[in-house]
């Protein structure tokens, strides 16, 4: 911790270290198990170039995926069936994986026999279904078509009655009287077709026949069950009339090519209705027996439901375990598993323990054992956050993780982000709101954890304490700006000016004079509805901007001295700090200067001339804008400093860097021959782990130019930057104004209720929708830009990687 | 409007070019097939898959996996993005991607009809098909006694039908007529996708007629392997090759007459494009031919993708994904009949 400063936790990662795993075979699955449950050891794959396959425990795995695909078998069945699992999972019985494998075999097949059981039934109950309203409709049509038949006979017969008509067919009797065999032999075939498919069979039927068929077609008014899929379609009833064998099977075919199913149909009136009721009959048997099959099935998927989150639970488990497991290699007499990890320091012993207990929970012979491993990589970063911080620290991963032990911006985010948004949010009804909104989700974090939650709501949970923190900033910065609603209030006090006299109430500022002390606190209200209140407030948000810039700027760079002398870094303190903190503060340090000497002194300089003239003529007289003596000595001196360091970055750094490297080289060459055995060893090792890259002059000479060229025009721009301080702050409140003007007090001037009605509904419409969300919206998304770009350029490397321990609890639904 | 696709290719094909260059990022790579090709069984190939992009197909498919299960569940991948694309896509991308698959279709149209020659169920055939060839009427085909009727019953619903003018016969079916017919609708159905490509114009045109032509090539060559010892005659066996490609018109006229296959090595090796491949080849032997070709195919499949703003990458990468689920299939029949020695005889790796 560089010896200075209290231990801040947040601010440097915390101190990790690679340590080998050496666990017998027969305890090591307990071991990661119970790892697993602490979650503070991040395994190394030893075993990375192999494929999934050839591992060591490749069939334990295939194993979890059986057993995974079952249970979301089972879900699958249980979501069909309209059961949810039990969240509340009863923890009664601790089983065992390879038991559970076994009943998940039994129940699987349990259930697959009574689901083709009930296939079965259901195949039958629909063909039945479908026959029986074959039956009714097809009986439907013979009788309408008899009866449309006889009226017609009738018909005939009263007209034949009077006299032989011409249409009288002539030869009708000796027609009807020939013999049998010359008689056109009719044959109909009746069933279901799919709705969808009519259209098209209808045509092929009549292609392939020639026309020579006769096809009705009734539309079924509801959905039928289709007995081969077991899904509900809709479907025709058709019926064909054919002539001849020929006909009929291809009838037959083009019947089966569109899945249309065919049921017998008698002609006989008095079978028909036989065969209706036999139907029905075993209808309604067949309907009890299907009723018994599901309530026996829903039985048993209660009882899996039961148990459903454990199971599956374990089964996510095991395969954790498993996969951990091969990432560890066996040892050469295959008694024992490597295994490599990064783990905290402050874990060590809480390992020590577990592997402790492990060994005897599992009755080995032989404990596990841990040792650290020195090593040159780089080790996972690691902050310990709790349900306040993880949030800021959320933000600041969202840029880039920290590198191992450099500081951590997201300790400052803490403070400067809600800040920062507050700045530009400063209104504090509106911070009100946030708040009351905000609190609802931190006063009942309890509740909402445990439960799902949308995507939009997730994320606002998540970052509840951001925003709880920006809540309360924005009713402090509203204070400052003394606006509720765009509405100013004297909460401190009167204000400090009356009029001088009574008919001065619109002339702004001129008739006013001062009568009391100043305001207490903010900006005092009077400010309010004059016409200087937007060049008063613009130079005031302007200016405070540029100190906030500044000041956060700064910040940044200091942040970078403390990394340096962390990493002991000499160059980066002399080469890198020094000059940007002397070329930042001799440019805009010295501006912040002003802006206070200004505000101190009340003087009317401007201060863009003094800041402009100061590059153009820096010897030139500054005549009226003089804020203090010896300014312009000052200013030159100022000048001539930010000018110097430039070089000052620029160009030491990659020559004293070459001359490290090249002496660093020389002194191995030397140093070898006076070493001891053991220290070679070391030497050799450290050598060659980091010794041989090339040291490419060109290219650090490059990065150091872009370096140095991005921190020259970036203290321009960044400055420049912070004026969105300024002008979203003035966008808030110009909005608000505008919204409360222009539509609850017009509103309100019309002396009407509905008016008035209508007013506030469109008011608090316009309040939450464009000032409470997308306001808050832009403001957030400004503050992040500031801190990701401004702020943590000055510093921050963001290189390093996550720890990512194996941890149980991690687990979650992440392979959902 | 050659060269100026960039200004106004987006506006309709942008997103979808863009899904299929993702797709095609899927494909399996040559590390992919060198750790499949140690599978020593069927799930052991699940296992890899599962963490391939055929993961979700697979992973519901209880243990004892038989290779047609995982073949069938990877077409069904392969369908599944092409229903997709075909959904998004607008004139004339919608027709381009629908001419893809009526090779698919002349193929399940073959199939059935040589089943029902045979006395098999149709049901039975229906699966073996092709999801991609399938149409609503498909199963009537069964019906049909003669080519005549073929067509007027079924096919003249379908797109083939333009196809049909050339073989319409009242012959009735048999093994040797349909397979002429199966390289006649070929034959016009490849003409008939290349004018269409022509039409498009552009860097389709290009690459497309390329593609194309190299297919008609194929198929002429296999044709006249195929034919030699049969009793198609020579001028039959002229027309049924397609009327263009490289070996179009001197070509053709070489291969018609060719009588052993080193005679046709003769005739192939005018061409540079393909003087490589017989190069692989001893003399005398057919078998790696299928193989060599697959190779240059994939090779210019590849290729396709190199050039942006063109309907062609739709076509490779359908062309590129079959030919990984032949891979699949064989690799998968070769780990199940222990024949492990053999696996490399037949993959074709894509990277």
């Amino acid at each position: 911790m560089g010896g200075c400063c209290p231990p801040m936790d947040l601010l440097r990662s915390e101190p990790m270290q690679l340590v080998q795993l050496i666990v017998p075979i027969e305890s090591a699955h307990l071991t990661v198990s119970y790892l697993g449950d602490l979650g503070l050891l991040q395994f190394k794959d030893l075993n990375a170039d192999k494929s999934p396959f050839q591992r060591t425990y490749a069939a334990q795995i295939k194993k979890c995926g059986e057993m995974a695909r079952k249970l979301r078998f089972f879900k699958d069945q249980m979501m069909k069936a309209g059961l949810t699992p039990s969240i509340k999972s009863i923890s009664q019985v601790d089983i065992n994986v390879d038991d559970l494998e076994i009943k998940l075999v039994e129940l699987e097949a349990e259930l697959v026999e009574l689901n083709a059981n009930g296939e079965k039934l259901q195949r039958a109950y629909s063909e039945l279904m479908e026959s029986k309203i074959v039956l009714q409709k097809v009986g439907e049509f013979f009788h309408a078509a008899q009866s449309r038949a006889t009226a017609r006979h009738r018909e005939i017969e009263s007209q034949s009655t009077g006299e032989e008509s011409i249409n009288t067919p002539l030869l009708r009797d000796q027609e009807m009287a020939s013999d049998p065999s010359k008689q056109i032999k009719l044959g109909f075939l009746c069933g279901l077709v799919p709705r969808d498919k009519s259209i098209a069979f209808e045509r092929i039927l009549f292609r392939a026949t020639r026309g020579n068929v006769f096809l009705r077609q009734v539309e079924v008014e509801e959905p039928v069950i289709d007995p081969a899929s077991g899904e509900k379609v809709e479907k025709n009833v058709f019926l064909v009339f054919y002539s001849g064998e020929r006909a009929k099977n291809k009838i037959l075919k083009i019947c089966e090519a569109f899945g249309a199913n065919r049921y017998s149909f008698d002609e006989d009136l008095g079978r028909q209705t036989q065969v209706i009721s036999e139907v029905t009959q075993s209808l309604t048997e067949l309907k009890t027996t299907i009723d018994a099959g599901l309530l026996h099935r829903g039985n048993l998927l209660q009882t899996i439901g039961d148990q459903f989150e454990q199971w599956n639970q374990l089964v996510r488990k095991e395969k954790a375990i498993y996969h951990t497991l091969n990432m560890l290699s066996l040892d050469v007499t295959k008694k024992c598993l490597v295994g490599e990890g990064w783990c905290p320091v402050f874990a060590i012993k809480q390992i020590q323990e577990v592997l402790q207990r492990a060994a005897i929970d599992s009755n080995a012979q032989v404990g596990a054992i841990i040792q650290v491993l020195h090593t040159k990589e780089m080790p996972p970063t690691f902050f310990r956050t709790n349900k306040f911080t993880s949030a800021f620290q959320e933000i600041v991963d969202a840029y880039g993780v920290a590198r191992y032990q450099e500081a951590n911006p997201g300790v400052y985010t803490i403070i400067t982000f809600p800040f920062l948004f507050a700045v530009m949010f400063g209104d504090w009804g509106h911070g009100i709101c946030l708040l009351l909104a905000t609190l609802v989700f931190v006063l009942r974090e309890k509740k909402l954890s445990g439960q799902k939650l949308g995507d939009i709501t997730e994320m606002i949970f998540g970052g509840r304490y951001v925003i709880l923190m920006m809540a309360l900033f924005s009713i402090y910065t509203g204070l400052i700006y003394n606006e509720f609603f765009s509405v100013p209030f004297e909460l401190f006090g009167p204000s400090a000016y009356a009029c001088r006299d009574l008919d001065c109430k619109d002339a702004g500022t001129v008739g006013l004079i001062k009568v009391r002390d100043a305001y207490a606190f903010g900006v005092d209200p009077v400010w309010h509805g004059t016409r200087t209140e937007l060049p008063f407030l613009n130079s005031l948000k302007m200016k405070l901007s540029i100190l906030l810039g500044v000041a956060q700027m700064n910040l940044g760079i200091i942040l970078s001295y403390f990394n340096a002398n962390f990493f002991k870094n000499g160059l980066n303190i002399w080469f890198q700090f020094i000059p940007q903190m002397i070329f930042l503060n001799s440019l805009f340090g010295y501006l912040s200067l002003l802006i206070i000497v200004k505000w101190w002194t009340g003087s009317q300089a401007d201060l863009y001339h003094i800041m402009i003239y100061m590059f153009l003529g820096p010897t030139e007289d500054l005549g009226e804008n003089r804020l203090f003596p010896g300014q312009d000595r000052l200013q030159q001196v100022l000048l001539l400093l930010a000018l110097v360091s430039v070089p000052w970055m620029l160009l030491p750094k990659p020559f004293l860097l070459k001359k490290q490297h090249e002496e660093r080289h020389q002194g191995h060459s030397y140093a070898q021959l006076e070493i001891t055995d053991e220290s070679f060893f070391q030497l050799e090792q450290s050598h060659d782990s980091h010794g041989h890259e090339e040291f490419q002059f060109g290219e650090v000479f490059v990065h150091q130019l872009i370096h140095t060229i991005e921190f020259v025009l970036g203290a321009v721009s960044n400055t420049a930057s912070y004026l969105r301080l300024w002008a979203l702050s003035l966008a808030h409140s110009e909005l608000s104004s505008v919204f409360y003007e222009k539509v609850l007090l017009l509103a309100w001037g019309f002396n009407n209720v509905i008016i008035l009605v209508i007013g506030i509904i469109v008011f608090i419409a316009a309040t939450v929708g464009v000032l409470l969300v997308m306001e808050t919206l832009s403001a957030f998304l400004h503050a992040l830009r500031l801190h990701w770009v401004e702020f943590q350029n000055k510093f921050y490397e963001g290189d390093g990687y996550k720890f990512f321990p194996f941890s149980f609890v991690l687990l979650g639904d992440e392979d959902e | 409007m050659y060269g100026f696709e960039a200004l106004t290719f987006n506006i309709h094909g942008g997103y979808l070019e863009a899904i299929v260059r993702g797709h095609r990022a899927s494909l399996l790579t040559a590390a992919d097939y060198n750790n499949l090709c140690q599978c020593e069984t069927l799930d052991d190939i699940k296992m890899h898959l599962s963490a391939t992009e055929y993961g979700p197909y697979l992973q519901n498919e209880p243990s004892p996996l038989h290779t047609t299960t995982i073949v069938e569940k990877c077409t069904l991948k392969l369908v599944d993005e092409y229903k997709n694309m075909l959904c998004q896509a607008t004139e004339p991308l919608s027709t381009f991607l629908e001419y893809i698959t009526y090779g698919h279709m002349i193929d399940n149209v073959v199939l059935i009809v040589t089943g029902t020659l045979h006395e098999r169920d149709v049901q039975e055939l229906l699966e073996k098909c092709h999801p991609l060839g399938m149409f609503d009427s498909i199963a009537t085909l069964a019906v049909a006694q003669n080519m005549r009727e073929l067509y007027r019953l079924v096919l003249v619903d379908t797109p083939l039908a333009p196809y049909f003018s050339e073989c319409i016969t009242s012959e009735d079916l048999d093994d040797m007529n349909i397979e002429i017919m199966r390289n006649t609708l070929y034959k016009a159905y490849l003409e008939d996708f290349y004018r269409f490509c022509q039409k498009l114009g552009g860097a389709t045109a290009e690459i497309m007629s390329d593609l194309l032509a190299f297919e008609a090539d194929r198929r002429a060559v296999n044709i006249t392997i195929n034919s030699i010892g049969t009793e198609l005659t020579r001028d039959d066996r002229r027309k049924l090759y397609s009327n263009f490609g490289l070996l179009y018109p001197y070509g053709h006229e070489e291969l018609a007459i060719c009588e052993d296959i080193d005679q046709v090595r003769g005739a192939m090796e005018k061409y540079p494009p393909y003087q490589s491949i017989f190069a692989k080849l001893s003399y005398g032997e057919g078998q790696m031919l299928d193989k060599a070709f697959y190779e240059e195919e994939v090779k210019r499949l590849c290729l396709a993708f190199e050039q942006q703003f063109h309907y062609a990458v739709f076509f490779a990468y359908m062309r590129l994904r079959e030919q990984e689920i032949r891979n699949l299939m064989w690799i998968s029949e070769c780990v199940a009949q222990n024949q492990k020695s053999r696996v490399h005889d037949s993959v074709v790796f894509i990277f």
